[in-house]
């Protein structure tokens, strides 16, 4: 089907393509660690090596009814419905941080259940729709 | 329709198809964008920041799609040889890099008032800025390296590299934890988008789609009509 010359580059480039996904595979295996933006309660949780001085990052969603604000300061609870750990900031919190929503917290662990954050940002999930369709959601649900 | 893509029949398109999309490109740019700036609503929580994803996420697919295509292609190129596969890619290659460029500010746009941040360096994000800068070192080995033979292995090779951060970037969301959320539109579940803002997406999807079909075709002309030139300058 295929001229001579064009059947060898082909077998070649079978042969190169499975060598570079298994080196590919495992060059992600062992960059697992870097590429994570951030980590979960429970990933804390079960972490053996933990650096509480080094700066990282936690994410999950604000525990419901766990905001407590005070002047300054803002202190919450970031859960992954498994695991908890409470988080300290002080400064503004960006206008989409409330309770029951995505947020990451960057800064230092003080021990294994508390956080003290240096910046605080929200994450949005995927999901869109407008304020009427939320409200009715909401509604039938309760 | 395939077979018009042919090099030889390319040159056959005139201005009235050309005139033709360009009137579709306008009916659907004006629908989509009163759609979505005015009759669609506001998101529950984002507000009217929403608007930005009605030209952020048709951007993305269409550059996403153009280097899928590039890549796959210069599989081809580098195997079988086929000349004319090169015009297709070099022409497709501008547009997907001004298409993840405009993904990558639109969505630092949004970033700003919904996360806080303008960037973040998440693997969804980084992984798309490796794809801008791919699409950008594959049009500067066409403009650079003037031996087309050269060119051709030399921008094949970075778009069969360049393939790899496809995947990447498609499923970064879902393999690592990212503060870019995952994809609201899959073909395996339903949308999680309600459907007063799927409309106006897929009307501003199609119209940016016919603007990319117009920009390729005119370029792809162009690459087969230089190249024909050139073959005749040689010849004389």
């Amino acid at each position: 089907m295929f001229s001579k010359k064009a059947r060898s580059r082909l077998s070649i480039f079978i042969v190169l393509l499975f060598l570079s996904i298994i080196a590919i595979f495992f060059i992600f295996k062992s960059l697992e660690k870097n590429i994570v933006y951030f980590f979960s309660p429970t990933e804390i949780y079960n972490k053996s090596d933990i650096s509480f001085n080094k700066i990282i990052r936690i994410g999950g969603l604000v525990k419901k009814n766990s905001i407590k604000k005070d002047n300054k300061f803002i202190i919450f609870t970031i859960t992954d419905l498994k695991n908890e750990i409470i988080v300290s900031y002080e400064g503004i919190v960006p206008n989409l941080f409330s309770e029951g929503k995505g947020v990451v917290a960057e800064g230092k662990l003080k021990d294994k259940k508390y956080f003290v954050a240096n910046k605080i940002l929200a994450k949005h999930d995927e999901n869109y729709m407008p304020p009427e369709v939320k409200k009715a959601l909401e509604n039938s649900n309760n | 329709m395939l077979k018009k893509i042919l090099p030889n029949k390319i040159l056959s398109l005139n201005s009235n198809i050309i005139n033709i999309l360009i009137f579709f490109l306008i009916i659907f740019l004006v629908i989509g964008l009163i759609y979505s700036l005015v009759i669609s609503p506001p998101d529950y929580i984002q507000g009217d920041s929403v608007r930005i994803m009605y030209v952020h996420v048709p951007s993305s697919i269409i550059s996403l799609g153009c280097f899928s295509f590039i890549g796959i292609a210069s599989i081809f190129i580098l195997i079988f040889k086929i000349r004319f596969i090169s015009f297709i890619t070099k022409s497709l290659a501008p547009i997907g890099c001004i298409f993840a460029l405009i993904s990558i500010v639109t969505g630092s746009l949004w970033g700003k008032p919904t996360w806080g941040v303008w960037w973040v360096w998440d693997a969804r994000l980084t992984s798309m800025l490796i794809l801008l800068i791919f699409y950008i070192a594959y049009i500067y080995t066409w403009k650079f390296i003037n031996n087309f033979e050269r060119a051709n292995k030399i921008s094949s090779i970075i778009g069969i590299i360049g393939l790899i951060n496809i995947p990447i970037i498609k499923y970064s969301v879902d393999w690592w934890n990212t503060l870019h959320q995952p994809s609201s539109l899959s073909l395996t579940s339903l949308p999680t988008i309600h459907y007063t803002m799927l409309i106006p997406l897929a009307i501003m999807f199609l119209g940016m789609l016919i603007y990319s079909l117009i920009i390729f075709l005119t370029g792809y002309k162009i690459e087969v009509m230089k190249f024909k030139l050139s073959k005749k300058k040689n010849h004389e």
